[in-house]
């Protein structure tokens, strides 16, 4: 039997797996090739899609910008802090549940509804947060579920949620000032350019959020914790408040998939919610913000594929076997998510163009 | 509430826990031991109780020959399966697991879909534990939940004798304190997952198995033990075999009485057993003690 020693040090080089292989990955908000060039690109591809796409293709655009925006919240925790999380669900329901609620039969100002679904979803993670990040590693990863799973029942069990059906939003926000309606989130367009200004506006957040003191000291909380509170920085604090705001980012998801939808239900803040945004991140390739985004593209748009009647026939009914057989495809080949693909191909060239020097040279 | 409901919900509470203890005890032994997130550990648990299931016409009243060949087929599942996917994740870190391992929670979904359909179906209890025992005046303990509790208990014994008197079980303990050391003095590091891995989907299954003819079998019935399971090995502390015990019969009281006590808020309990458990020993009750 071990000492109670040995289990202490166990347990911390334990953590320290974890914390080193986040830690390993390229530097989050490091220069990525283009710099701000494709990022601005891909926004204004987008805005211009509306031209020439269907309302299902908006529909699916539309779905793909706010995942992207969770996708990209949950990034501030997992690529920049390296805390895993998987019960990031939790804060996206929040904020649905807090827009549908406060919406009520009447409907509410954004002005109103903004602040509240950030702020409550916000709340929460300021508690979870606090009791969390008193462990590591694993634990952190398990006892983030267990919490999101106790919003879930709270809200799935009690009757303020509606139950298990959930509830419908009767009338989308608007916002106006004084009589004239400046933004009518229930007109399809409008709709489409709102959410499509809150994931550039999120991006550029993070990335500015990244790029600043408060980003660094992250970089180094990631890197190596115990080195940062060795040279005197309170690394709670730092946790702490990056858990919120990524909760709050989530939040904002949760108001415009609450809006999207027109209904909430507590699958929202199911953990399979919880592991899909987790997916795309690994998808996309943690350790970068554009890396968020492709994942919430490609696993969108893989759901869709698999589950479309019109191209993959019967099979379609099937679709989780297909998503899950390609999921362990992927983790098979590419370890490092689509990001890393190119570097990848790369090496791949790289080495076959040095052998071949080897073998041309006398 | 009288003396026999007490007695009734107290009996109940310790089955449960029990349940809970042998799929908490396989999640608990992969993770400390080959340090492998298995998100899949509750559809071992579906798994078995489809077998339960599925073998039911096959063996009628021979309720424990079923159950011991269920175990063996879920025994030899969980080695292939190990061989198949989980011996490439070592290497890799524990984001690519829980990636793995909710693939496999969508694929087994969908081949039970395939295989059974999503209808719930009963399994029978065996004709000779049928009825049950008075208890109070109007009460009546069914047979085949003290089976149940008796069945968990013996095995929690068994695996409690495996890991602390026999040569496999040191080795399991060492692997769980320290694996490089272990993989340094020339043990076949990767033979002990195996059988490890197998074990515990054994020891799922065979939860699962018993539960069915009290839960009967649906679709999804495994998520919903997964998560309790975490929470079980968080509060046990994780890799911890006694921990994952206490931490079992306890959640097995919190959530039988929250269900007596506080019906709307009861799913909540095991949530808020863990919060304060977390506040007070943020490593869970047993830190790797055995």
């Amino acid at each position: 039997m071990a000492s109670e020693g040995a289990g202490n040090v166990e347990v911390a080089a334990g953590a320290g797996d974890a914390r080193a292989d986040v830690g390993a990955l390229p530097d989050i908000g490091r220069r990525e090739a283009g710099g701000w060039l494709v990022p601005a690109a891909a926004a204004l591809a987008i805005a211009a899609l509306p031209l020439v796409l269907s309302p299902y293709g908006q529909d699916v655009v539309v779905r793909i910008a706010i995942y992207a925006i969770f996708a990209l919240s949950l990034e501030l925790l997992v690529g920049a802090t390296g805390l895993v999380s998987l019960g990031h669900a939790a804060f996206l329901g929040i904020g649905a549940y807090a827009t549908v609620l406060a919406s009520g039969d009447n409907g509410a100002s954004l002005a109103l509804l903004v602040p509240l679904a950030m702020g409550a979803a916000a709340a929460y993670a300021i508690v979870v947060g606090a009791l969390s990040l008193r462990t590591r590693g694993v634990y952190f990863i398990m006892v983030t579920l267990a919490f999101a799973q106790m919003a879930y029942f709270v809200v799935h069990d009690t009757k303020a949620g509606g139950g298990s059906d959930g509830i419908f939003l009767y009338v989308k926000p608007v916002l106006a000032v004084g009589t004239t309606t400046l933004l009518d989130l229930g007109q399809r367009l409008p709709f489409y350019y709102a959410v499509l200004a809150a994931l550039v506006a999120t991006y550029a957040f993070i990335a500015l959020l990244l790029g600043s003191r408060f980003g660094h000291a992250l970089a180094g909380i990631r890197v190596n914790e115990q080195r940062m509170r060795a040279t005197g920085f309170s690394t709670t604090p730092y946790k702490l408040a990056a858990f919120t705001v990524a909760g709050a980012l989530a939040g904002l998801a949760g108001l415009l998939l609450a809006v999207k939808d027109g209904a909430v239900n507590p699958e929202l803040l199911s953990w399979h919610e919880s592991g899909a945004v987790l997916l795309m991140l690994i998808f996309g390739g943690i350790g970068s913000l554009r890396g968020a985004v492709l994942g919430a593209i490609c696993f969108t748009l893989l759901k869709e594929l698999f589950q479309s009647e019109a191209l993959l026939g019967p099979l379609a009914s099937h679709w989780q076997l297909t998503l899950g057989l390609t999921i362990i495809a992927f983790v098979a080949a590419l370890p490092r998510g689509l990001i890393g693909l190119g570097a990848r191909v790369r090496g791949v060239m790289a080495g076959r163009a040095a052998r071949q020097a080897v073998r041309g040279s006398p | 509430m009288d003396t026999a409901t007490f007695l009734v919900q107290c009996l109940n509470a310790v089955q449960y826990g029990l349940l809970l203890f042998l799929v908490a005890s396989g999640l608990t032994l992969i993770f400390g031991i080959m340090g492998v997130i298995n998100l899949a550990h509750g559809s071992f648990y579906m798994l078995g109780a489809y077998l339960a299931f599925a073998l039911a016409p096959w063996f009628g009243d021979w309720f424990v020959t079923r159950l011991v060949a269920g175990v063996l087929l879920a025994a030899i599942f969980g080695y292939l399966l190990e061989w198949a996917f989980f011996s490439f994740l070592y290497e890799r870190d524990h984001l690519q697991q829980v990636l793995l391992t909710y693939a496999l929670i969508l694929v087994f979904e969908e081949m039970r879909s395939i295989l059974v359909g999503n209808d719930v179906h009963g399994v029978p209890a065996p004709s000779w534990l049928a009825g049950g025992f008075r208890l109070g005046g109007l009460m009546e303990y069914p047979w085949y939940r003290v089976f149940a509790s008796a069945a968990c208990l013996v095995v929690a014994l068994a695996l409690y004798a495996v890991v602390n008197r026999t040569r496999l079980g040191m080795m399991i303990r060492a692997g769980a304190s320290n694996r490089d050391m272990v993989r340094g003095l020339g043990v076949d590091i990767r033979r002990l997952y195996r059988i490890v891995f197998a074990g515990g989907v054994a020891l799922a299954a065979l939860a699962g198995m018993i539960a069915a003819p009290l839960s009967s079998v649906y679709p999804g019935m495994g998520s919903s033990v997964l998560i309790i399971c975490f929470v079980v090995v968080v509060i046990g502390g994780i890799g911890s075999i006694t921990g994952a015990l206490i931490a079992s019969l306890l959640v097995g009281f919190v959530d039988t009485f929250g269900k007596v006590f506080f019906a709307e808020w009861s799913g909540v309990g095991v949530y808020v057993l863990m919060a304060i458990v977390l506040v007070w020993r943020p490593e869970g009750l047993m830190k790797r003690g055995f």
